[in-house]
């Protein structure tokens, strides 16, 4: 029986580290689903969840190239409170007057300020330790007490709100969805691609001549995938929208609001983001070579300097990428709370760099994937978000996600030295 | 004595590390079609002497020329654009990665989308290996999981697949068994039949013996002095390396 289930697994291709975190993130919403009955594994349940973890998780992909490379980042927490302030205080105090309240372009120039900020901190960060060769540990502990600092002085410790309207949606919340009709659109396109790509792929192998999958194991493939994509928005377009935001909305679009109508949410626009945030990172990592590069030196990094790699200037990239990521992220979690507190990120950058590693990037450099830092986000969100709603004591949970984290990366090493990867 | 141009001329090349002179005016050359051997102890400098040629050490002094042109050889890069390639003792392998994607590090192959196209890729790594060592087959894994000698196999392809006019071998054999030592001995002929300039650095008289033509000896960072391997014999090269003393009656460039 294990061994048919072994053979089956290899004959689908299926990584046995991915299906164990999947299994791990299945187990937990079981447990949670039964303590809570059945509370957890409500749409709505899953909706918030998602919408939680889009922020840590958008940096986490990033946070895996920093690990791969044998670096760390321990600012990003930090980075991403300095360009939240920065980037509300914006379109608070500043765009307002220049452009007048409420105008058009606020959140364009915003969503732009917030990732270019990101991505000049970390350029120059990455600089101080490529170039100057200070550690990473040394450089964004620095950055991490700079940024609070700065954070602080930006308003004077001041809260920003309420943000521009529009920004807002980035965050989620009942208006910041595709809403139904185009959450389904949206999942069918993506389903359609995902089947696409997998079918581009096996021909160009059968055209050079590689053996490929048994149609029927690309079959079954294909359909988990188109199928995951298609329950996952099915799931968002069962969680109603509450009664009060209906009446909002609805009065916003000029329609006339009735009783008994129902809207559901659909996908969250963080969402979205991080999808497409970790779709894009994914490609870098596996069809360009400035992946190739950053996991040539994670590997060997005398070797990468040897082939002719710029080791130097590969890290102010991944940095910079880094940066550029924790800005997309500050949006979100700017948008999702509609104002920015000098709490903002605060400890965020040891979940990120949990999530990392509870997806399987390893620290020592060299091994690590998008996808697994996306799971292991949701791993952490789950945990925290189940035992939130089973009413467990704020100090336990952080003893229960401290215990976890190790605890999955004594697995993976196990697991690492079973296969000899 | 050769008059024609030699392929590669390093000239009083010297390089220290905390004021240890590892090498010390040291001056080598290389002609096309010619394999020179570079013997000495562990130590001696022989090493850093070609690290300074393959970009990855930096001289403090001295001259390389290149086809009678002077050279600038500050990084690996530099290196790579004068075809200038090495196996280094090391191998220089990123071991998480598979056979194709150490083989093209730093040159992939790409699609038209300018992405990488590993299918391509390992397309050509099998034509490679095929021709190279028919025994390998584990493509799709990690070099972490292969043997030392596929290991130096991906090393070695590595080196003589993007039309190097000057290579590099840092003690090639070391990991081998004595049939895949033959294959390197076999390459080496081939490649000289090419004209390609090979710089064999190795440990072993009767490799030196057997595969080169001239013989550069190190010792404690100096240059002893070169010969031909064909007017020597093996007690003589071996006084070279050990007592640092020049053959009789023999002609010696140094």
């Amino acid at each position: 029986m294990q061994n048919q289930a072994k053979t089956l697994i290899n004959k689908l291709g299926l990584d046995p580290r991915l299906l164990g975190m999947i299994g791990a993130l299945v187990v937990i919403w079981i447990v949670f689903g039964i303590f809570t009955e059945g509370r957890f594994l409500s749409p709505r349940n899953f909706f918030n969840v998602s919408v939680q973890s889009a922020s840590v998780a958008v940096m986490a992909t990033g946070m895996v190239f920093v690990i791969v490379t044998r670096n760390i980042d321990l600012s990003v927490g930090s980075l991403l409170g300095f360009i939240g302030m920065s980037v509300a205080a914006l379109q608070v105090q500043v765009l307002p007057d220049v452009l007048g309240l409420g105008h058009w372009s606020i959140w364009i120039i915003s969503v732009f300020a917030a990732i270019l900020m990101g991505a000049v901190l970390g350029a120059f960060q990455g600089w101080v330790i490529g170039y100057l060769t200070v550690p990473a540990f040394i450089v964004t502990l620095g950055g991490f007490l700079v940024y609070r600092g700065a954070m602080w002085w930006v308003t004077k410790g001041q809260t920003q709100a309420p943000l521009d309207p529009i920004f807002r949606l980035l965050g989620g919340g009942a208006e910041g969805t595709l809403g139904e009709t185009l959450s389904w659109a949206f999942g069918i396109v993506a389903a359609l691609v995902a089947v696409g790509f997998m079918l581009l792929s096996r021909r160009n192998k059968a055209a050079h001549g590689f053996s490929v999958k048994p149609a029927w194991a690309e079959g079954i493939l294909m359909a988990i995938a188109a199928g995951g994509i298609l329950l996952f928005v099915s799931i968002m377009n069962s969680y109603p929208i509450p009664k009060g935001a209906m009446k909002r909305i609805t009065k916003a679009q000029g329609i006339e609001y009735t009783d008994g109508m129902v809207w559901n949410h659909g996908v969250a626009i963080p969402v979205v983001i991080l999808l497409v945030v970790a779709i894009v990172m994914t490609i870098i990592a596996r069809r360009t070579r400035f992946g190739r590069y950053i996991y040539a030196t994670g590997g060997n990094p005398e070797a990468a300097e040897l082939s002719g790699i710029n080791t130097r200037f590969l890290t102010v990239k991944i940095f910079a990428l880094m940066g550029a990521l924790t800005g997309i992220a500050s949006i979100i979690a700017s948008a999702r709370l509609n104002a920015v507190d000098v709490g903002l990120g605060t400890l965020d950058e040891l979940r990120v760099i949990a999530a990392a590693v509870i997806g399987g990037t390893a620290l020592s450099g060299g091994a690590g994937t998008i996808y697994g830092a996306v799971i292991g986000a949701l791993i952490m969100q789950s945990l925290q978000s189940g035992m939130a709603s089973v009413g467990v004591d704020a100090p336990l949970q952080n003893i229960v996600v401290g215990v976890v984290l190790v605890f999955a990366v004594w697995i993976d090493i196990v697991y690492r030295r079973r296969t000899g990867a | 004595m050769d008059k024609q141009t030699p392929l590669v001329d390093m000239r009083d090349i010297q390089i220290s590390f905390g004021g240890i002179h590892a090498v010390d005016h040291v001056s080598v050359d290389l002609h096309p079609g010619e394999v020179v051997g570079l013997l000495g102890h562990n130590g001696a400098g022989k090493s850093t002497l070609i690290k300074i040629l393959s970009g990855a050490y930096q001289a403090d002094g001295g001259e390389i020329y290149i086809n009678g042109k002077k050279a600038e050889i500050h990084n690996p890069r530099d290196a790579r654009r004068y075809n200038i390639e090495t196996i280094y003792q090391t191998l220089a392998l990123a071991d998480n990665l598979d056979a194709a994607s150490n083989l093209f590090l730093g040159r992939e192959l790409t699609t038209p989308l300018g992405t990488v196209d590993d299918d391509a890729m390992e397309a050509e790594t099998r034509n490679i290996m095929a021709k190279l060592n028919p025994n390998f087959q584990k493509f799709s894994e990690p070099v972490s999981a292969l043997s030392g000698g596929q290991r130096q196999s991906v090393a070695i392809a590595r080196a003589v697949y993007f039309d190097a006019k000057i290579l590099i071998m840092d003690e090639p054999t070391a990991a081998l068994g004595p049939h895949e030592t033959q294959m390197v001995s076999e390459l080496i002929q081939q490649l000289k039949t090419q004209g390609i300039g090979i710089f064999l650095i190795s440990h072993d008289i009767h490799d030196v013996m057997e595969l080169c033509d001239r013989a550069s000896v190190m010792k404690n960072g100096k240059l002893v002095g070169t010969v031909n391997v064909d007017d020597v014999t093996d007690d003589d090269l071996l006084s070279m390396i050990i007592l640092g003393k020049k053959p009789e009656g023999v002609a010696v460039q140094s």
